[in-house]
């Protein structure tokens, strides 16, 4: 009887040290995850089927799962008459250059704010902190005319620069460099290391798997923001690929199979990249999840 | 190795502590501004300079061209005050909030628990539940905008029901509910998935030693465990649900809803300063919205601070 008791409560306890067996509460755990994992992917799942339908057919009525005719139609039509390798292009400009310009950016200020003294820090602190609260949802018209201000509408720089100053990121690099020793930057200015000698030299390689996750949490919000890419512009060259799809393919009146194909599109790079960094995205978002905690 | 570094190392810093100390400060000194200073550039120019530039449009007359803005004092504010559909999209996202926030934090919880006890196929769960969040706004929008509709609609053809979802008033918000659901439970499923996986192994062990059932162990370890990430979670998706836009005009083809029944409060203010090109209004609103936000921040800071006295 004890061991009876023992046994299920081994089974249904979490870490797996090695491959057990099928238990039942294993089998209905398992098969309850199938199903709902289902209902997950049903979505975009029936986003591909649609896609490889004609159009025709994504438009009867009652729907069906699977084309009756398989056809690649709306992917071809896509590439020949949306500016969707522009948009593409676009897209991956400014994610990138976003990026790169946050990493730099907030690593530098992350660090200053943790380890160095200069006048003023702390009310800086204090101004970085309240700019938690801000974004482009939150204060859009101001800033559109102060960007219209600086001429930027309707260029790179008018949607890759106001992206650049997010504080959450320095809060969590912030937060990051406080836990580093001291003592690794003290011994290495005993060896007549200067600030920036440490910085690049041993802070930065320790933080990596923090630049990481910012860049890679960065890189994502970048390339699927609509809100700030469709407020700055109008010039249908300029869109980004959320912004394009939204705007321009629902205005030729709305092509379901060209439309899922094209969703699919802008949605793929990034799922890639998931499939292959999974660990590391994981770790990044229990990593930026845990600072902010 | 090691220890002969740190053998070598201890007395020639025992030595030069005060001379470190002072070359620390001086270097600091030195660069401590332009490590900061970069950021604080673009911080300046894109949040602080808006903000103060939202707080001065919202005191005049503005309009979209910037020019000829005259001073109207706090007319703006009460304009706002007094006006019933900023009121309504306030109501529509609070409404929201409130519907999103509980079931996001549940589902999120109820996802993490099942993909962190199945022992096989780890990465199958994790992938499935996070991959709608992988997906821009406007594409799980058109998504759900598809599903949801009717006739050519899969939801409705799949649990076989007729429901208007989208053209009706009290269906409309609840498929954007929907659909902002299964698109970012995915971000909250892995905060809760890694906080599961951070709670230590011991405490389970002493409890089950302790006679303790499944249930006892969740109530009584792994709840409490999560408390601290189950307010990271709430807070996150307060301040995200409050700032609804994107899923909702893409769901609903830009427009309001039925019956105005989805417009957001940010969709108020951007057709107010976009569409009818009332600058300084739209600053004034986008100043109340601010405050909003900062209250909701603030109150959740004096929550956390308020916790911790009481905890310790």
């Amino acid at each position: 009887m004890t061991t009876v008791g023992t046994t299920a409560s081994t089974a249904r306890s979490v870490r797996p040290r090695s491959r057990r067996p099928w238990t039942p509460s294993q089998i209905v755990l398992t098969l309850l995850g199938v199903a709902v994992s289902a209902v997950f992917v049903a979505p975009i799942a029936a986003a591909l089927f649609t896609s490889l339908k004609s159009e025709a057919e994504a438009a009867e009525i009652p729907p069906h799962w699977l084309p009756k005719v398989w056809t690649a139609q709306a992917w071809k039509a896509l590439w020949s008459t949306g500016n969707l390798t522009n948009w593409f292009v676009n897209s991956l400009v400014v994610s990138v250059c976003v990026t790169t310009v946050v990493l730099v950016v907030s690593a530098l200020a992350g660090y200053g704010f943790a380890r160095t003294e200069f006048r003023g820090k702390s009310v800086l602190m204090g101004m970085v902190m309240s700019g938690l609260m801000v974004s482009p949802a939150v204060l859009g018209v101001p800033l559109f005319t102060t960007v219209q201000q600086m001429g930027m509408v309707d260029t790179y720089w008018g949607m890759i620069l106001p992206q650049c100053a997010p504080a959450a990121m320095v809060y969590i690099l912030y937060k990051f460099f406080q836990g580093v020793p001291r003592e690794l930057e003290e011994a290495a200015f005993i060896d007549g290391a200067g600030r920036w000698r440490v910085f690049l030299t041993i802070v930065v390689p320790l933080a990596r798997p923090s630049l990481a996750a910012v860049g890679i949490f960065t890189f994502i919000a970048s390339w699927n923001n609509f809100l700030w890419p469709y407020m700055v512009t109008n010039n249908p060259d300029l869109m980004t690929m959320p912004n394009g799809i939204a705007t321009v393919m629902n205005s030729y009146g709305i092509q379901w199979a060209q439309l899922m194909a094209g969703g699919l599109m802008a949605g793929l790079p990034l799922i890639v990249v998931f499939v292959f960094f999974q660990r590391q995205i994981v770790a990044g978002v229990a990593h930026t999840g845990l600072a902010g905690q | 190795m090691t220890t002969s570094a740190q053998t070598v190392l201890a007395p020639a810093r025992a030595r030069t502590a005060a001379a470190t100390a002072t070359v620390r400060r001086k270097q600091g000194f030195q660069h401590g501004g332009w490590f900061v200073a970069p950021f604080l550039a673009l911080f300046v120019l894109f949040v602080i300079w808006p903000l103060l530039r939202g707080v001065y449009l919202s005191l005049t007359d503005a309009n979209i061209s910037g020019e000829g803005a005259s001073f109207i004092g706090l007319d703006n504010y009460r304009e706002a005050l007094h006006d019933q559909l900023m009121w309504d999209a306030l109501g529509h996202s609070a409404y929201f909030t409130l519907l999103v926030v509980p079931c996001i934090t549940v589902l999120a919880f109820l996802l993490a628990m099942l993909a962190h006890h199945i022992e096989r196929g780890k990465w199958l769960w994790r992938l499935c539940f996070f991959v709608p969040f992988l997906l821009p706004s406007t594409v799980a929008g058109n998504l759900f905008q598809w599903l949801f509709t009717q006739g050519i609609g899969m939801f409705n053809h799949t649990f076989g029901i007729d429901t208007p979802w989208l053209t009706d008033k009290s269906y409309a918000m609840l498929a954007i509910v929907i659909e902002t659901l299964w698109w970012t439970v995915g971000f909250s499923f892995l905060l809760y998935l890694a906080a599961l996986q951070g709670i230590p192994d011991h405490l389970y062990e002493a409890a089950k030693l302790d006679g303790a059932n499944a249930w006892h162990r969740m109530v009584h370890i792994t709840l409490p465990m999560l408390r601290n990430i189950t307010g990271l979670v709430v807070a996150l998706q307060v301040l995200a649900s409050l700032q609804l836009f994107d899923q909702a005009v893409v769901m609903m083809d830009f427009g309001p809803g039925p019956e105005l029944s989805t417009r957001s409060f940010v969709q108020y203010t951007l057709e107010q300063g976009f569409t009818s090109y009332r600058v300084g209004y739209a600053s004034a609103m986008s100043i109340i919205f601010f405050v909003i936000i900062a209250v909701v921040a603030l109150a959740r800071m004096w929550l956390l601070r308020n916790r911790e006295e009481g905890g310790r």
